[in-house]
């Protein structure tokens, strides 16, 4: 056993140790607020939505992107991503995982949580995005499961299973779209209320997504072909391409026609200045691949993650600014639930890594363990 | 056979026209409305006897921190109700009476995932609190701030609470319910009957002698954000 193992084995096991005492922190807050109720958090009758619906909007993107790695893997042959689509996929699957978790987090009476069921109503669209979210979860899971079964028993994956793959590609899409519309269908809130909130959230998930998997690809040290790597980079430089642009379609809306009822936020403006600076490292940068995807990562997650649910409640209906800050415990919550996700991707990742590096004596020095 | 053209249109339309005699057969529906004579309300004065008559009679809780209060029925600036526009200038800082509008087309009701929250044929806009899951879908689709959420247990901030009516569990939404319980047994709503200037006038919208319909058809009333398409079932005279 080399000194190089026995380190990544120690990286590992802190990895592992930090996620624990993240989730067990935002256990216990979670207690403190099943007891004390909502009121423990930051939000109030004004900004009635705050940090956990914010985070389930952005963990509902990084799910949707791994459509990024199946739609060129499956429907145009590239044989590139053909070893990290798997990757893809279980990113997808604890993102789903912890969206859910934060929409249970965001409930008053959890303990009712089973009435979206017993008096479904097809008429909300949080009835679709339950539907969405966990048909996508569904699907990622069979995906997942068959293809590294498949691989462990060195036999292509069953004919039967590439309509499902090919199902996840417009699923994809929908569950991000859906998630849009719970926002830009109502008309009491302006700053939601416009057509291109969903292309806008797509173009944001795809550029964020990929960009989350090639951080860690790299933090796990997972090797990637340069290949997929440059072909990734294309993705996410297109996807913040359109971002960029629909950001400034909406700007030239709402200033264009003087209406602009609504101000922007500062962070909106902090968000689309470094979503820029990112397109521009990604377009001429492309050395510097790792800090570019951070950026965009960072820039991305500022927008959807954190202002685009609060500014749709500011200012109220009555014309009242209510400040919007989350307290301790909620943030521990959040940040529970994210490493909850974590530690289900890092499981995920490596039974894949063992899986793989199972006889093959070249892919092992890549390998986290 | 002879069969005209006239004839032959009679024939295609007749389910249609049989249709709509029996609608119109039917027990004429009911549409509870409110009526807010904004000169009449003496609220400037200090007078909130309709508030407090609300709040005791539903239990309302009264939680001194802004973030978490609960409120049925409050006053609020005129600006605020109805843009700035909408009103004149000597008018805008004139407080009027802020309450659930049971819209006609309630978003609220649309968003809700569980039909927690609902629209009576007779336009009342209803809540279960047993089956309320608190995910606030309601309060983001409301475009007039009528709900509130219980983000603490509201019961130690009700004084002398009312045996006849239920008291909500934290992690709830609730609003104003037009007073269904005391609609049921035919009485007006609370704030209606606590009003000593008689400024809240409360009637069924489809009967033609009803005090509202005459109101509405004799005075100038403005209803908020009538351009949301919600239809709101309470008015303001101004």
């Amino acid at each position: 056993m080399s000194s190089e193992h026995s380190a990544s084995r120690l990286y590992y096991r802190a990895w592992i140790g930090a996620l624990s005492v993240l989730i067990a922190a935002g256990l216990a807050s979670y207690l403190r607020q099943l007891d004390y109720g909502l009121g423990l958090t930051g939000m109030s009758r004004d900004v009635s939505w705050g940090l956990y619906i914010g985070q389930f909007t952005f963990a509902v993107g990084i799910a949707a992107s791994a459509v990024m790695l199946v739609l060129p893997c499956y429907l145009h042959n590239a044989k590139a991503f053909s070893k990290i689509v798997l990757y893809g996929e279980f990113i997808a699957i604890s993102a789903v995982a912890s969206c859910m978790l934060f929409i249970f987090a965001d409930m008053g009476q959890p303990g009712r949580v089973l009435n979206m069921i017993f008096y479904a109503s097809p008429r909300s669209i949080m009835f679709w995005d339950m539907i969405s979210l966990s048909g996508y979860l569904a699907i990622n899971a069979v995906c997942a499961a068959v293809t590294l079964r498949a691989e462990r028993n060195e036999l292509p994956p069953p004919a039967w299973l590439r309509p499902i793959v090919l199902l996840s590609i417009p699923w994809a899409v929908s569950i991000h779209t859906v998630t849009a519309f719970l926002y830009c269908g109502l008309a009491a809130r302006p700053f939601w209320f416009t057509a291109i909130l969903a292309p806008r959230f797509l173009a944001s998930a795809f550029a964020s997504g990929p960009a989350l998997l090639l951080l860690i690809l790299r933090a796990a040290g997972i090797h990637i072909e340069p290949g997929a790597r440059g072909k990734l980079a294309t993705v996410i430089t297109y996807a913040m391409a359109l971002n960029v642009f629909f950001v400034l379609l909406e700007l030239f809306t709402h200033f264009y026609s003087g209406i602009g009822h609504h101000p922007l936020p500062p962070v909106f403006w902090i968000s689309a200045v470094l979503s820029t600076a990112a397109f521009f490292l990604l377009l001429f940068f492309r050395r510097h691949l790792i800090p570019a995807c951070a950026l965009t990562f960072f820039a991305l997650w500022l927008d959807k993650g954190l202002t685009m649910v609060t500014a749709g409640f500011n200012p109220s209906p009555l014309g009242v600014v209510t400040a919007y800050t989350p307290t301790a415990p909620e943030i521990a919550i959040a940040a529970g639930i994210w490493s909850a996700g974590a530690l289900l991707a890092t499981v995920l990742f490596r039974r894949a890594t063992a899986v793989r590096a199972y006889g093959s004596t070249e892919v092992v020095e890549e390998v986290l363990i | 056979m002879n069969l005209t053209r006239s004839g032959f249109l009679r024939f295609l339309t007749a389910p249609l026209v049989l249709l709509s005699r029996r609608r119109a057969c039917a027990a004429p529906n009911r549409r509870w409305a409110l009526v807010i004579d904004n000169r009449r309300c003496m609220q400037d004065a200090g007078c909130s006897a309709c508030i407090q008559a609300c709040h005791r009679a539903h239990n309302v809780p009264r939680i001194p921190d802004a973030r978490h209060e609960v409120k049925w029925l409050w006053k609020e600036r005129f600006q605020n109700l109805f843009g700035a526009e909408a009103v004149p200038v000597a008018a805008q800082n004139r407080l009027a009476l802020a309450l659930c509008n049971h819209c006609d087309n309630p978003p609220c009701t649309r968003v809700c995932p569980t039909a927690a929250t609902w629209k009576r044929p007779d336009g009342v806009v209803m809540m279960d609190w047993h089956r309320c899951i608190g995910c606030r879908y309601c309060m983001a689709a409301c475009p007039y701030a009528s709900r509130s959420f219980n983000w603490i247990d509201p019961k130690p901030y009700i004084t002398g609470p009312t045996p006849d009516f239920p008291r909500r569990t934290k992690g709830v939404v609730e609003k104003c319910n037009f007073c269904e319980e005391r609609l049921a047994v035919g009485k007006a709503p609370a704030c209606v009957e606590a009003c000593p200037e008689r400024s809240l006038v409360f009637g069924d919208l489809n009967d033609p002698q009803s005090e509202v319909r005459q109101l509405l058809n004799s005075r100038f009333t403005i209803r908020r954000h009538p351009e949301l398409g919600t239809r709101p079932s309470v008015f303001y005279v101004v």
